[in-house]
């Protein structure tokens, strides 16, 4: 549905975007994952045609940005950071302007006014003036806005931005709604947001892309495989360790296991497997039938947070994963 | 197509407000109509010529008043949309930059022209209890029109420049002010030495332009400086708009 290709943006000084590279297929939600100034908003906004690459191309649903930019715009729902309203406006009036300025007429537009009101909940609202509405309904209105002519992709730059928790889960819970509709790309830098309401996640980086894969392929990946925490106490209180750890690496698919620590009674075990080996009922079974109680078991993936700030913390360590997402990404 | 009939009436909604303008100003100019019977029914008791005496007149302050509208009408039109981040909403609709630009600018030229309808209710009087020409005074009103076309877009330009209405509608002002009051070394010399000089800034002058008009001749040399103008206009905020995509 977009392809970004070689994308570079260059201002007066700085280069916002470098050489950017990534594909979004039809019905994803992608998110755009990096800290304040990395060239998130700047992607966006090529994308939307508000602004030329300065090289590279950009297409949206087989247009290119700059050749076809109407074809582009009409295929497009924006919304950017802070939500394009009129104050002076009343909700129903904005929403059959902006379906006006992409197009819609008559009964079509009545109905898809009604329709994107009824979908994003902001119905009650319809003769309020814009400027009294609050900061979450403003959002909606901003989300209806942006579907009002139906487009195949939907762009939001940062749509909980500012939002209470309650205002953000409600937001959330719309944009998933949305996802069968259309493709969606929504930028943040808020990690458990991307871990929440999407599929793929594509990390950006001062201008440039470093990681893209599916959200639990990159906590996988940063770890090289599942790895689980178990934690095992023997029948009577006392308990080997090492006869244990032996025990769990007799099970296949385990790469590594390790004791980690003791707190009376429980003893902490950690367990990696290799890639994609899920040995979660295996190592359950392994414990009990050793005659061990297993008082717990449970997946450690990184949290997106560590992979985050693994692969944008330091340079080094970051090249890597940023190389093997490249080649993830091109397949 | 269709979007260019749809934006010029969907921007108008926007201009509606600015009626609240046009209506202090229809105040103003009727008072000032009022003083004109006024002073007319005092009766100097000259040969009476409404035309003369009242229309030609009450057009070159129509005009006069015009530049301290205008500023106040464009100086919203993109600084505010830049100010508020609307402006990518309409960047980034399928619709061109020119229909934007044009859109914006006949909602502006139609609620100028709907404030120059609200005085000429004052001028149903003057026909009613008068007996003025009404071509002078429909060429009169055409030569408003086109000032106030070349003075909108060069407002528009103007406040494409920047996010703040204070400084669009400020700098509009002092501009508009200029191409009045530039008009006047003429008269006065100005302390420009050659005639050359006082002949070309004299041309420059909006007010002069508009002289011509008010007197009820129709000189396609006038027309043509404020159609030019307007092109100058127009064309400058499609290049100030495009800029901004580049940069911002």
């Amino acid at each position: 549905m977009i392809t970004v290709k070689d994308l570079t943006k260059r201002y007066a000084r700085n280069t916002a975007v470098d050489h950017i590279s990534f594909s979004i297929e039809k019905g994803q939600i992608v998110g755009f994952l990096g800290p304040n100034g990395a060239g998130k908003t700047t992607t966006m906004r090529i994308l939307t045609c508000f602004m030329p690459p300065t090289s590279g191309t950009a297409t949206v649903a087989g247009f290119d940005v700059l050749e076809e930019p109407l074809a582009v715009k009409k295929r497009i729902g924006y919304l950017p950071e802070t939500p394009p309203l009129y104050p002076e406006m009343r909700t129903e009036e904005y929403l059959s302007f902006v379906g006006k300025l992409k197009g819609l007429s008559g009964a079509q537009l009545t109905e898809r006014v009604n329709y994107v009101a009824d979908r994003c909940a902001i119905s009650d609202m319809r003769d309020r003036l814009i400027s009294k509405l609050s900061k979450g309904y403003r959002q909606r209105v901003g989300l209806a806005q942006a579907i009002i002519h139906n487009p195949d992709v939907l762009i939001l730059d940062e749509p909980t931005a500012g939002l209470d928790p309650k205002q953000i889960n409600e937001t959330r819970d719309l944009i998933k709604s949305l996802a069968g509709d259309h493709t969606i790309v929504l930028s943040t830098h808020i990690l458990p947001e991307v871990e929440q309401t999407c599929e793929r996640v594509i990390i950006i980086n001062k201008g440039k892309v470093i990681a893209t894969d599916s959200v639990s392929n990159l906590q996988n990946r940063a770890r090289g495989g599942e790895s689980v925490i178990v934690e095992v106490a023997g029948r009577n209180g006392d308990l080997d360790p090492s006869a244990v750890v032996s025990r769990l690496q007799s099970v296949s698919g385990v790469s590594k296991a390790v004791f980690k620590e003791k707190h009376q009674t429980r003893n902490v075990f950690e367990v990696e497997s290799g890639k994609g080996r899920l040995l979660r009922g295996d190592l359950a079974r392994a414990v009990v039938e050793a005659g061990w109680d297993l008082n717990e078991l449970r997946s450690s993936a990184m949290s997106l947070e560590e992979v985050f700030l693994q692969l944008t913390g330091d340079q080094n360590p970051s090249a890597q994963p940023a190389e093997s997402a490249a080649k993830g990404a091109g397949k | 197509m269709h979007s260019y009939f749809v934006s010029p009436i969907a921007y108008l909604l926007l201009v509606m407000f600015a009626f609240v303008f046009g209506w202090f100003f229809w105040i103003i100019l009727r008072s000032f109509v009022e003083y004109g019977m006024e002073s007319m029914m005092r009766g100097e008791s000259f040969p009476m010529n409404l035309n003369e005496q009242v229309v030609r007149p009450l057009l070159g302050n129509a005009g006069v008043i015009g530049l301290f509208v205008i500023p106040l009408i464009t100086m919203r039109l993109f600084a505010e949309e830049k100010r508020s981040g609307t402006i990518e909403l309409l960047v980034t609709s399928p619709i061109r930059d020119g229909e934007v630009i044009l859109g914006k600018w006949l909602a502006a030229l139609t609620m100028y022209a709907a404030l120059l309808l609200l005085v000429a209710l004052n001028f149903i009087f003057l026909f009613r209890y008068g007996n003025p020409d009404w071509k002078p005074l429909v060429i009169g009103y055409l030569g408003l029109l086109l000032q106030a076309a070349a003075l909108l877009a060069i407002g528009m330009f103007i406040s494409s420049l920047t996010r703040n209405q204070i400084v669009a509608g400020g700098a509009t002002f002092g501009v508009c002010l200029m191409f009045w009051v530039v008009g006047w070394v003429s008269v006065s010399g100005g302390g420009f030495s050659g005639a050359t000089w006082a002949e070309f800034l004299s041309y420059l002058s909006i007010v002069s332009h508009n002289e011509s008009f008010a007197k009820g001749l129709l000189d396609l040399k006038d027309a043509i400086y404020f159609i030019t103008l307007t092109f100058v206009g127009i064309f400058l905020t499609a290049r100030s708009l495009e800029s901004l995509r580049w940069r911002s």
